[in-house]
This record gives structure tokens, C-alpha cells and sequence, in this order.
């Protein structure tokens, strides 16, 4: 790996965070909707009041959120903001932070998201490599349709067939939610446990959604890298099923799952956040369905912001990772 | 007449070789048919709220039930899934038309354009969408109607066709065929169309239903975060309205369990018929079959 591959690489992250950024700024700017002074006209009714004055409290709310000032000069504002992490306060559950809600919200999703993904790409890798591997036992080939549907149903319908079929007619998984009511967080074991019986659902879902992507896509790589010449010469040379199996096909194949990995994190994200809705998991999924019924635009905005980051810095992690993984990639370098 | 026959068994015997094309139109057609048959036999005014009686389970006045809010749900889902096919295959239409002109302006013409659309096309495809969809949707003043959310989930739904476009184009560029025409004296508009998009029906016609479902899938997640037609029974927001209003714990299994269904062969159908295509344009796969 090359110091100029990792140099470009960083900046390639640096140019997703900005666009990323920059579209979130100026995207809701192109709509007509005021937060403040939709919250104001809220509150008001709420109370009874019906507004004199509405229009320069909205004056000077905007003054103090810097609104009055020219766009471009929010736009510095506000690239300065989110550098810090700093997305001001909750609208809806003001005078929360955003930046705490999210904190609390967020190891949640990347357990949860983390570990789920994990399993759905190893165990995916290894049925997609068996599907097509000739030796291997003959009832695999009937899962290839049961891979092809699984593959197909988004995560948050399986989501809700497993909480119907779990959760509400045979009760052994609990119908939503991160942990129990009745028991204190803490670090004891009763609550761990307690933690891992809530989210077996929410991370079947995601499993299961996954695992027939991977499966599908590991075989169709497989059936090519079975027909290459030093499968036949470790054959010629007489080595054992599982050696041929596990050192010379599968680990070559399981490459391009790599880069495939790193391209659809995006996507899996996404069907993580609306898993979470389903469930009631007390993640960023959740969180952001709160801001969007809340009409929370700072909640909405940090929310979204911290997402495009975890993506972007797990598929730069991926990235760089890549050469070392395959020692044939040199980077930087001009292939031929 | 005979020619005709001809032709017509030989689809037929391309189809038996490609069961997956065939069965994903099938259940595509099945859907499409559900929706106009339906569409004449049950009156579409039976899915607006408060016709029908409230949460009542399935009878024979009422093939699926209603909703809390009254709705006759078999009509409900003749109406929403044309909804929902709709909203897919018009913003996918969008977004492949956006992928021609933009796969087309990068891989044929080249230089400073394509690094301009390849990075935009590359960058957004690393961020998550649907989070950048949420952002859009939620700032849009008033109700969401079903073209603005047809263009919504259009918006982003043109960088996997604009990608696998130009990367076909990108070889295509070079063949022989091309600098015949070139040198027969047709002009780059010319080649574009009557050389090289003949040659790319199979990706396009993939390519299309690829983003159909990239935009049936964007479109029931923003309506799972309440973010969609709200007015209207897509199938997206009647599993909105069955979650929100407690349909599972109440037992109402009719109001959640056919837009699940319909939505998953929705999905299934236009799975196979990517796959089918694929085959089609990548004769490489068939012998992975």
C-alpha cells in the first residue's frame, strides 16, 4: 500500500463527508417549510394563544439561530458546526442536545447493525461458496430458492413476519423495544442477557435479509473461480477436498465479497433504520422517525449526518484494509 | 402467419431455458392484472376511509376486512398496488432516462464530463440514500403527493443505470462496427442511436428494472417513516397506518399480511426478472445455471 493510494483514498472520504454535508444544507433550503416558525405556531396553539406578535419573535429567533445572515455565510456556519459534531439542540425535545440523543442512540445501531452484518456475510459466503461447490451434500441445492426469495424481501417485512410469528403468536421474544422496563440498566449480566433476548428479533430480520444477497453473489463467483487452472492443478496434485475448498477456492473468491461489502453498506443501513422502526429498537432508526414526526429538523439533520458518516468510515476502514487482504492490488501503482 | 408461429415458440423455447425470466414476468403480469381486473370489479371509492365499517375481519361483504378507518382492504390493495407499480416504474423510467443521457455524455463523449459525472455518481452511491430521501421529504411543506413522490425517489435513482451504462458504452466505444459507421459518415448522435443502443436493449431493460425496484424500495421506507403519500392507500403506507395504529396487537392479521405479501412478490418477481435479464445480456452467467 502506497502512502499516495492512502492520501487519495482519505480524500475521496473527505469529498463524500462534504457532498454529503453540502446536500443536506441546501436540499430542505429549496422547500418553503420553517421549522421555527412551524414549532412557534405549535406552541402557541397548544397554550391558546393566538399570535400577535408571532412575526418578530420569529425575527428574533432567526437572529439568534443566525438565519438573517446570507446563505453563504450560514453555509460557512454550518460547515463549521458540523466538523465540531455540534448540531444544536433538539427542536422538539429542547433543551436536549442533538449530539447527546444521538450518543445514546447510536451504540444501539452499531451493535446491533454490526453484528448482524457479520453473520449475514460469513454464514451467506459459506452457503453461496457450498451451493456451488460439486462435492458438496446434495440437500444444499435445494435452499438455492429459499436464498433467491430471502434475497428479494426487503428487511423490514421480515421484520414484521418474524415479530408476528415470535413475538406475538408463540411469546418467546419479547414484541419490541432495546431492554425491559422493569429492569435498571447496568452493567450486570441479567441485563446483558436481557439486551440480547430483545434484539435475537431485530437481528434475525436483518440476518436473514441479508444472507441470501451474499449467498447468491458468493455462488456466482464461485462458479467462476471453480473453473480456474489452479483449482484443476491442486486437484492434479492430489490435495484434500477441504484444503482445495476452504485455501484455494473459497479464499479467492471471497475478494470481490469484500468490495461488494463495501459498496452496499449503504443499503444495508438503510434496511437496519426501518428494522429499527419495526421493533421500536432504541437506535438512530427510531430516533429519526421521532424527528420526522416531531418535525425535529436539527434532530433530522444530525441524525442523517451521523449515518452518512458510519458508512463512510466503515467502507474507508474496508478500503484500506482491501491491499492488504489481497496482496495482488497495488494501489498507486499503474497495473498491467 | 407462419413466421409468426416461428417466432412465438421461439420465445417460447427461450423462455423454458430461462425459467427465471419467465417466472418473474409472470408474477409481474399476475400483479399488474390484480390491479386492472380489480380496478373493475371492486369500485375504487371502497379504499378512501370511512365507506366500509370500521375493523371489521374478513366476510363475504368484505373479501379482506377493513381497516380502523373503514377501508375496504381488497380494495385498498387493487388501488395500492397500482400505486405502488406506478410510483416504481415511473421514477425508474426517470432515473434510467437520466442514466442514458448522463452514461451516455460520460462514456461516449469522455474527458472532463465523465470525471464530473462518474465522481458525483460515485460519491453518492457510498452514502446511504434513504437518509438523504428522509431529508428531502420531510422538508416538503404539506402532504406528499404521488408525483412529488414519484420525483423524490426519482432523484436519486440514477446512478447504478448512469454506471453500468457507461461502463458498457466505454467498451462499446471501441468495437469495429462503430468506426465503420463512423467512417460510413453517421454523425455521434447517429451512432448513439441506431449502433449502439440497439446493442445495449438487454442492460438497458435490466438496468430499468433494477431501478424499479431500487425506487419501490425507497418509496416504502420513506412511507415506513410516515414520509409518504399519506393520502393515499399505497401499499407502503397501509403497513404504515397497520403499524401505527397497533393492527398485529389488536390481531387484525388482514390489514398488515396482504400488503406483506404483495409487496414481497413484488419484489421477488422483479428480482427474478433482473436476474432473467442479466442472463440475456451476460451469456457468461448461463453456464452457471
Amino acid at each position: 500500500m502506497t502512502i499516495s493510494y492512502l492520501l487519495k483514498r482519505l480524500g475521496f472520504f473527505v469529498l463524500v463527508i462534504w457532498v454529503a454535508a453540502t446536500l443536506i444544507f441546501f436540499l430542505p433550503r429549496l422547500a418553503e417549510r420553517n421549522p421555527i416558525v412551524e414549532r412557534m405556531s405549535e406552541t402557541a396553539q397548544a397554550a391558546g394563544f393566538i399570535g400577535e406578535g408571532l412575526a418578530e419573535m420569529q425575527k428574533d429567533w432567526e437572529a439568534k439561530f443566525g438565519l438573517d445572515k446570507p446563505l453563504w455565510k450560514q453555509y460557512q456556519y454550518y460547515l463549521r458546526d458540523t466538523l465540531r459534531l455540534d448540531f444544536g439542540y433538539s427542536l422538539a425535545y429542547y433543551p436536549a442536545k442533538v449530539v447527546d440523543q444521538m450518543m445514546r442512540a447510536l451504540p444501539w445501531t452499531i451493535g446491533l447493525f454490526g453484528m448482524a452484518t457479520l453473520i449475514s456475510v460469513v454464514l451467506g459466503s459459506l452457503a453461496g461458496a457450498l451451493l456451488a461447490w460439486p462435492k458438496a451434500p446434495r440437500f444444499l441445492q435445494y435452499l438455492l430458492p429459499f436464498f433467491l426469495t430471502l434475497s428479494a424481501v426487503p428487511y423490514y417485512l421480515m421484520g414484521l413476519i418474524l415479530l408476528f410469528l415470535f413475538a406475538f403468536t408463540i411469546r418467546i421474544f419479547p414484541l419490541g423495544g432495546g431492554y425491559s422496563v422493569a429492569v435498571a440498566p447496568s452493567l450486570s449480566f441479567p441485563f446483558i442477557l436481557d439486551i440480547l433476548h430483545h434484539s435475537v428479533l431485530p437481528g434475525l430480520a436483518l440476518v436473514l435479509g441479508g444472507v441470501g444477497f451474499w449467498a447468491l453473489q458468493m455462488r456466482a463467483m464461485m462458479v467462476l473461480g471453480l473453473e480456474e487452472d489452479y483449482i484443476t492443478f491442486a486437484e492434479a496434485k492430489g490435495l484434500g477436498r477441504k484444503r482445495i475448498f476452504l485455501r484455494y477456492a473459497l479464499r479467492n473468491v471471497l475478494l470481490p465479497q469484500a468490495t461488494s461489502l463495501a459498496l452496499s453498506l449503504g443499503m444495508m443501513i438503510s434496511g437496519a433504520i426501518l428494522v429499527e422502526v419495526v421493533f421500536g429498537y432504541p437506535g438512530l432508526g427510531t430516533l429519526l422517525l421521532k424527528a420526522v414526526s416531531g418535525f425535529d429538523y436539527n434532530l433530522i439533520n444530525g441524525v442523517v449526518f451521523i449515518i452518512i458518516i458510519i458508512i463512510a468510515v466503515a467502507t474507508l476502514l474496508m478500503d484500506v484494509l482491501y491491499p492488504w487482504l489481497d496482496p495482488r492490488i497495488t494501489y498507486g501503482r499503474r497495473m498491467r | 402467419m407462419n413466421a409468426l408461429r416461428k417466432r412465438l415458440w421461439g420465445v417460447a423455447a427461450y423462455c423454458r431455458r430461462n425459467p427465471k425470466l419467465l417466472s418473474g414476468v409472470s408474477i409481474i403480469l399476475a400483479l399488474v392484472l390484480f390491479w386492472l381486473i380489480g380496478s373493475l370489479l371492486v369500485s375504487p371509492t371502497r379504499a378512501a376511509s370511512l365507506t366500509g365499517l370500521p375493523s371489521q375481519p374478513p366476510s363475504w361483504q368484505y373479501l379482506l376486512g377493513t381497516d380502523t378507518h373503514g377501508r375496504d382492504l381488497l380494495a385498498v390493495m387493487m388501488v395500492g398496488t397500482g400505486l405502488t407499480l406506478r410510483i416504481g416504474f415511473l421514477a425508474g423510467a426517470i432515473g434510467l432516462g437520466i442514466g442514458i443521457i448522463l452514461g451516455f455524455l460520460s462514456g461516449y463523449y469522455g474527458g472532463f464530463l465523465d470525471t464530473v459525472i462518474k465522481g458525483a455518481s460515485d460519491v453518492l452511491l457510498t452514502v446511504p440514500l434513504l437518509v438523504v430521501l428522509v431529508v428531502i421529504a420531510s422538508m416538503i411543506p404539506g402532504v406528499i403527493s404521488l408525483n412529488l413522490m414519484i420525483l423524490i425517489v426519482a432523484s436519486l435513482s440514477w446512478m447504478l443505470p448512469t454506471r453500468a451504462i457507461r461502463a458498457q458504452v466505454l467498451t462499446m466505444r471501441e468495437k469495429a462496427y462503430i468506426q465503420v459507421a463512423k467512417l460510413s459518415g453517421m454523425n455521434n448522435l447517429e451512432v448513439i442511436v441506431k449502433e449502439i443502443m440497439p446493442n445495449l436493449l438487454p442492460y438497458l431493460a435490466a438496468s430499468f428494472v433494477a431501478a424499479t425496484a431500487g425506487a419501490v424500495l425507497a418509496s416504502i421506507g420513506l412511507s415506513f417513516l410516515g414520509l409518504g403519500p399519506q393520502h393515499l392507500p399505497t401499499l407502503g403506507m397501509t403497513i404504515y397506518w397497520s403499524i401505527s395504529f397497533a393492527a398485529m396487537l389488536r390481531g387484525m392479521w388482514w390489514w398488515w399480511v396482504p400488503p406483506t405479501v404483495i409487496i414481497a412478490a413484488l419484489f421477488v418477481g422483479l428480482f427474478l426478472l433482473t436476474a432473467g435479464l442479466d442472463e440475456i445480456a451476460n451469456p457468461r452467467l448461463r453456464r452457471g445455471i
